[in-house]
Order: structure tokens, then sequence, then C-alpha cells
């Protein structure tokens, strides 16, 4: 791995820890957002938040709304009412090209890289956005140090990647971006355990250096040990909210939230 | 009859019509890329580049600008008309947006027949496009529009393979052709993106339309349809939506049809397009993807 550079991110003045406890103002907030794709409602009334510095599991069976939320505060899916804001400044009405340009980045589920396009092209593509094109090398550079291996591929086309190496890619692709928060929906899907543990090691390395995150995971193990907060969704609602700590601390709460008793 | 000579003529008839598909199936592939859209209306930019060259050329600013000015009004058109009639109906099911394109070629060809009537004009060239360079005693014809042609096309093609893999807004392109969703996930100016595709695709037919016209001496309301046609298959054969696919279609498609004319009894050149067309057939039931572009494949 590589050294602990700072990574690219805006400089947010990062408190200790958990600021959101601290009652510092959150960077992303979330407030009774209701999202329906047609009849079907896929988030009733969800509030969340996201203080700078911090990191945000959102847990949950499948269904649950974990990547219409990741979704609809990307601009992808636009919510049915609420308000999504980033610092104070509402968003929930931006098209997406805005939004990443405010320093929200993105990095899907199923890594959805550019197949045709090379490595270095779709890392190109990441820092798109940005109103500020210097720095882009920099950039670009701790991301090859962070993953060798891509700068080992740089010029291959991204389809031809690995599972693992096109998730590392994704993550760099949305590093490029320079986000104030990053979100990740579900970064270890698929892939092999020795891979998923790279990942979330970097991503560990990333926290550590004050980037914000809203993480979507399956394997809730992996994702209460790095984040600093949870929430638990359950058919669109939140059935469950509270600290990493608190939440490993009683799984049997954490599991009675994925299939429905309320605390 | 020198046959050295004369497969060099065919090549470079073949290579010539080749140019021309391929200059108008890239923006059909371009644009089918993108927006899923199978545009109809892309011929129509043929005859507007050539209305539009000729028009300039009777102010008596030069055969040269008049083809400049009317492939920029090609591609001025392609632009408006994607705002004005695509825009509104995108991420409509296929259908609308195949019957929005049928309606702007009807708008578009009766605007044509209502401003230069229904009959074929005239395309007249300066001297210096229509000589012929001959040898062996005039058995064996090279045209300089021939050669134009050859040569234009190249550098456009030169042009756009700079734009698409050194540019944001060309790799952009690409990548919303490969990921609409992703695209907008990084970042990219989707509209700004299309309407950039827009203008290329159109471009290209205009520039397709004039050396059309400048090939078979006339223009008309109607002189998109025939090579739109055989667009489309250049596009299918080589893989509907990549532009490298349009590319070897078009090529492909110009080589085959001057065989059949050039190489097979004279009995068979009258089914030179059903030939064409059978082909269609069998690579949409056989090969639907087309020779380059791979099924999308799925890696975990």
């Amino acid at each position: 791995m590589g050294k602990p550079e700072p990574m690219p991110s805006r400089p947010t003045n990062t408190p200790e820890r958990s600021p959101a406890q601290s009652g510092a103002k959150p960077l992303l907030e979330v407030s009774d957002l209701r999202v329906s794709y047609g009849a079907v409602t896929a988030i009733r009334g969800v509030s969340l938040s996201v203080a700078a510095g911090e990191v945000v599991a959102l847990l949950g069976a499948n269904g649950a709304g974990k990547s219409t939320m990741l979704r609809t505060i990307s601009g992808l899916s636009r919510p049915r009412s609420g308000r999504i804001s980033l610092g104070g400044e509402a968003i929930h009405r931006l098209p997406p090209a805005r939004i990443v340009r405010l320093g929200i980045a993105h990095c899907p589920e199923g890594r959805r890289v550019f197949g045709s396009l090379s490595v270095a092209e779709n890392l190109r593509l990441g820092a798109a956005a940005r109103a500020e094109r210097s720095g882009m090398a920099e950039d670009r550079e701790r991301i090859y140090a962070m993953f060798p291996i891509l700068r080992e591929r740089m010029t291959q086309s991204a389809g031809t990647l690995s599972g693992g190496e096109q998730q590392m890619l994704a993550l760099g692709r949305a590093l490029m971006a320079r986000p104030k928060v990053l979100l990740l929906d579900e970064p270890s899907l698929g892939l092999a355990p020795l891979l998923v543990q790279q990942i979330f090691r970097t991503l560990a390395e990333l926290k550590a250096q004050g980037v914000t995150m809203l993480l979507v995971e399956q394997n809730i193990n992996l994702a209460l040990a790095l984040a600093d907060r949870a929430y638990v969704l359950r058919t669109g609602e939140v059935s469950l909210a509270g600290s990493a700590a608190e939440l490993q601390a009683d799984y049997e709460k954490v599991a009675a939230a994925y299939l429905g008793a309320r605390p | 009859m020198n046959l050295g000579l004369y497969i060099t003529q065919q090549v470079i008839n073949a290579i010539a019509l080749g140019s021309l598909y391929a200059l108008v199936a890239i923006g059909l592939s371009m644009i089918f890329g993108i927006l899923r859209m199978a545009n109809f209306a892309h011929g129509d930019m043929m005859m507007v580049g050539g209305f539009g060259t000729l028009v300039l050329q009777a102010t008596g600013i030069g055969f040269g600008w008049a083809a400049v000015g009317g492939i920029a009004i090609g591609a001025l058109c392609g632009v408006i008309v994607e705002r004005v009639a695509y825009r509104p109906v995108r991420g409509s099911p296929e259908v609308t947006l195949l019957l929005t394109s049928f309606a702007v070629t009807y708008i578009l060809e009766n605007l044509g027949i209502l401003i230069f009537t229904s009959s074929a004009h005239n395309f007249p060239l300066p001297d210096w496009m229509d000589n012929a360079f001959q040898f062996s005693d005039g058995q064996i014809t090279f045209t300089q529009i021939n050669i134009l042609t050859v040569v234009l096309t190249a550098v456009a093609l030169a042009g756009l393979g700079w734009f698409v893999t050194r540019t944001d807004l060309g790799l952009g392109m690409r990548a919303a052709a490969e990921d609409m969703g992703a695209a907008h996930l990084v970042g990219l100016d989707v509209n700004r993106l299309i309407i950039v595709a827009f203008a290329i695709a159109s471009g290209f037919a205009g520039l397709g339309g004039v050396l059309w016209a400048a090939q078979s001496g006339v223009v008309s309301y109607s002189m998109g349809f025939t090579p739109l046609l055989k667009a489309f298959v250049a596009a299918i054969i080589g893989g509907f939506g990549s532009i490298a696919g349009a590319l070897l279609g078009g090529y492909l498609l110009g080589a085959l049809e001057i065989l059949i004319v050039a190489f097979l009894p004279a009995e068979v050149s009258p089914y030179r397009d059903a030939i064409v067309f059978a082909l269609l057939i069998a690579f949409l039931l056989f090969r639907p993807n087309g020779l380059l572009k791979r099924a999308q494949e799925v890696k975990l």
C-alpha cells in the first residue's frame, strides 16, 4: 500500500472524532425525504446527516432503499418531498452534474467504470466536473500510489480489468473529483475476501485523512468497523440509528432492525 | 487493359464510396450510442449541406467557402433539430424517438420541396474539381472528386479520432455512449455532450452531402435517402453505437458494392442493393451486435 499521503479532498476542518455527537453542523443533511418510483415508494420520510470528516454507514436488507438514497443525493432520482442540503445549500433540485461540482462524488454499485476507456481516461473524466484543473496530475499520482496496479494498467481499457481493479478505479475516479462527501455503494460487492480487505484498508486510510463518507454496505461487520455512526433502513424507513460502537455491541438489535422489530 | 491499374482504380472507387458511407454512418452511430435513437432525419443533413453549398455558391464566394458554409449549416441544423424536436422527448420509449425522427424527416424534406421544388438541381463544380487523371489512353480514370473524397474523409476522421481520444468532451461522449448513468455521476454535462455530438454528426453528414452531390452532379430534397439506408447497414454491420464500427462498416460496404459492380458478371450488378440488404438481414440474424461491439460483459 502507498504511504499515507494526504488524499485529494477539499480541505475540511476536521474535528477530532464523531463531530455529529459534539453537535457540529452537518455537512450533508437529508430531512424527511420521500422518493417513489411510480406507485412504489422506495423511501418514506428518512432523515439523516453526515458531519465533515465523519463516516456514516447505511445498512439494511436488499430493497430497503439504500441505493435509492445515494441516487437521490446524487440527483439521479428526484425526491417527491423532503430536502437534501450540502453545507446548508439545498441540492435536491439540481442536476447531477451540478451536484458533483458542489462536492458530492458517487462511487456506484457495480462499479460502472467506462470499459472502453483506458484507466487513465477514466481517472481524467473523474475530474471533468472540477472547476479548478490544477493539481490533477498530483491527484492522479496519489491514486496510483494508493493502487499501484492501476498505474501498471494505466493504458489498458478498463473493461479488461478484474473486478477488484475496477472497484479501485471506480474509487479513484470518484476521488479525482476532490469530493467533500464520498458516496460509496457496496464497494465489497462480488469481490474476493482479500480484495475486500484491501479496499476497506484504503477506505480506512481515507477516513484517517479526513474524507467524509456515506457508505452503503451489505457486510455489516466491515461497515461498522469503518464507520463512526450507522443507520439501518428497512422498507424505506430508518429502523435503527446509533454510533457504530453501540451497534457493534448489540447485534441482536441490528438483526431485529433488519427484520422489522422496532427498538 | 492493364489489370493492375484496373484494380487500383476499383480500390480507389471502393475507398471513395466507403468514405461517403462512413461519414454518414459515424454520425448515425454516435447519436445512437448516446441517445439510443435511430435518427432517420440524419440523411436530411446531407440535403441541408448540399443545398446550403448550392445557395452560398450562387453568392459568388467560391466553391470551397460555400462548401464550408454548407457543412456548417448542416451542423447547425442538426443542433437545432436536437434542441427543438429531440430534447423534449429524450428518455421516451424507442418508438417515440423513432416516430419523432420520422416527423423531422418529413418536415425537413417538405421544407426542401417548398424552397427548392421537388426537382433535382444541378450542382456546379469549379474546373479544378472536375479534373480527371487518365492513364492507358483513357481506359483508367481517377476523378479529382474521388481523390478529394478520400482525402477530406481522412482529414475529418483524423480530427474526430483526436477529439474522442484527447479531449474531455470527446472522452465524455464515449463515456456517455457506454453508460449514461455513470456519465451523470462523474459530473459530465450531458446536454453539452449531446449538442456537440449532433453538431459533429450533422457536420459529417453535411460533408457527405456535399461530396455525394459532387459525385452525382445534383442536389435534391431526397438525396439523403439512399445513403442513409446504406449508412444504417454500415453502422449495424460494424456495431450500432460504435464509431470505429461505423467506420469499418462503411468501408466494408463500399468495398462490397464496388466488388459486385466491378468484378462480378454484369448481370449481378442490378442486384447490388439486394445483396447489401441481404447482408444486413444476415447480420441482424447472426451477429446483431455487429463486428466490433461486444455484448456487455459483467465482471465479478
